[in-house]
């Protein structure tokens, strides 16, 4: 029996499907690169919305703190754990503090420091404004003649993009010094070694990069969830799933532009 | 003083409202009724400028506005206040701060003078005393007055109200519905009001359109609605389940759907 026809059906519905996948992508990064570009032209005009950026910096910022702290601790510590026996075999160890520096500081601060902020900080602004949506109180707004873009869209922007850098360098301190009681005072590294080597292998270029890729990361969950949450469907089915849509294209998002800055800074 | 011209809204297939010709005169309650998914919550949401019509003209004096600025827009509903149907308070803010809020916005007031009016409108709607509490505290009632205090904020000239005592107890309705009357009459205000509680709506209007399926099938005053010789008017403010109003929307035939349609009935 020939199949063929069905299978070259099949094929055709694949593709088209495919491709209307990507159209509606890309439509969706216009639309989103379109609403934050209008909430960021309300930076400097009136009224300023800097008390609304300060409320957004503590609720997204400081309130992230003890969950970036825990996890950069962490991270050091394994990091050590793990380099250490790594090195070990090679009677390296005092290249333990560099390894677990530029591990951090290059890579493991912006990325797992923006995962944490996608998880925490970003679904809850997702939540948060596509409830606003539900509840009308978007619209409310627009009633008093207050532009939710300024009010509502942009001092989370400018919160993420603010506290990303700051608490990905938490993170970076964090994550060092955890590494440093790991390595030097359980397993027996020498401390002067573990500072020296980690003074001596990072650049400025190092902690350059490090920043830049935190402050990209904050730009891109910044608009990713703010946009998620605006064009939220109506429902509360609508706002569970555009959250979960703002965690997984936050998190994919920040390894895709981590691939393109790193190799920018190599 | 808002006219609109051959005002068509469609969702996709559906038609919302059909080429709508309405004149809403000014210091009267406007009362839009009609059954659910007649329009009137369209109707209410065009007229505030929150939704763009798919066709016609929405004449505000002699401002139109399709293809207003956003300047220009905000500059007309700093006249407005609205009412929606579920409140739409701020989550955030507290009742106080929920009614301070427009005149914290555009205004220069101090914080005293703010104080007394906040005072005021809380007093108009019988909720002084709750200013401290937050929107989760409140019954469904409280919450739409709180809405109807902070829509009367900043003393607009034109109020809309989105079904304002649906989901009420008869005494916050009646409560309500006297509001709106009584204040449209003192203050000199617009009020236009979208309900289908036909005792509220026709107590307190000057004016009333009856809307189904998106047109305007009646209008005038409630006793020209009252006394209407058309059988859809006569069905609505009735209550009748019977009459040229359909209670069921299917378009197709009931027993088809059910020999035809896979999973509802099988017949051997």
């Amino acid at each position: 029996m020939n199949n063929e026809p069905a299978q070259q059906n099949n094929a055709i519905l694949f593709f088209g499907s495919l491709g209307r996948w990507f159209l509606r992508a890309i439509e969706s990064m216009g639309d989103a690169t379109v609403l934050s570009v209008t909430s960021l032209a309300h930076l400097f005009a009136k009224p300023w919305q800097g008390k609304h950026i300060v409320i957004q910096l503590y609720a997204l910022g400081v309130g992230s703190f003890v969950i970036i702290a825990i996890t950069g601790a962490f991270t050091g510590m394994v990091l050590a754990l793990q380099g250490y026996y790594t090195l070990a075999k090679f009677g390296s160890e005092s290249l333990l503090g560099s390894g677990v520096a530029l591990a951090i500081i290059r890579e493991l601060g912006p990325v797992l420091g923006a995962f944490m902020m996608v998880g925490r900080a970003g679904s809850s602004i997702t939540a948060e404004i596509g409830i606003m949506r539900v509840t009308e109180q978007l619209d409310a707004l627009q009633m008093m003649a207050v532009n939710p873009k300024a009010r509502i869209i942009l001092p989370r922007i400018i919160a993420m993009i603010i506290s990303l850098p700051l608490l990905v360098s938490m993170f970076d301190i964090i994550g060092l010094g955890a590494g440093y009681i790991v390595g030097v005072e359980l397993l027996g590294v020498n401390g002067g070694a573990f500072i020296g080597e980690m003074i001596a292998k990072i650049t400025p270029m190092d902690l350059y990069a490090g920043w830049v890729k935190a402050l990209g990361f904050g730009i891109l969950i910044g608009v990713i969830c703010t946009y998620m949450g605006y064009r939220a469907t109506p429902t509360t089915e609508g706002v569970a799933k555009a959250t979960t849509q703002a965690v997984v294209a936050g998190s994919v998002g920040v390894l895709i532009l981590d691939y393109i800055l790193t190799s920018f800074f190599l | 003083m808002i006219r609109t011209e051959k005002l068509s809204r469609h969702f996709d297939d559906v038609v919302a409202l059909d080429s709508t010709d309405i004149h809403i005169k000014e210091h009267q309650t406007t009362v839009v009724m009609g059954g659910s998914g007649s329009g009137k919550t369209t109707l209410l949401r065009l007229l505030a400028g929150l939704e763009c019509p798919t066709s016609g003209h929405i004449w505000y004096g002699k401002d139109d506005l399709n293809g207003i600025s956003q300047k220009n827009l905000y500059k007309l509903r700093s006249r407005m206040g609205m009412v929606f149907q579920y409140s739409a308070l701020l989550n955030s803010l507290s009742v106080y701060d929920n009614v301070a809020f427009p005149l914290v916005e555009h205004t220069q007031l101090d914080e005293s003078v703010i104080h007394t009016m906040v005072t005021m409108k809380l007093e108009q709607v019988g909720l002084r005393g709750f200013e401290k509490f937050m929107p989760s505290q409140l019954s469904g009632g409280m919450a739409k007055r709180v809405a109807f205090a902070r829509a009367l904020a900043m003393d607009p000239e034109i109020v809309f109200f989105d079904e304002p005592t649906s989901g009420l107890d008869p005494i916050s309705a009646g409560v309500i519905a006297s509001l709106i009357g009584d204040l449209t009459q003192r203050t000199k205000m617009t009020s236009i009001v979208v309900t289908h509680d036909v005792h509220a709506g026709l107590a307190i209007a000057d004016h009333v359109i009856l809307l189904w399926q998106g047109k305007v099938i009646a209008e005038g005053t409630s006793d020209v609605i009252r006394h209407s010789d058309d059988a859809r008017v006569q069905q609505f403010i009735e209550g009748r389940p019977d009459g040229p109003i359909p209670f069921s929307r299917s378009e197709t035939s009931y027993i088809e759907d059910l020999l035809h349609k896979p999973g509802t009935v099988r017949m051997s």
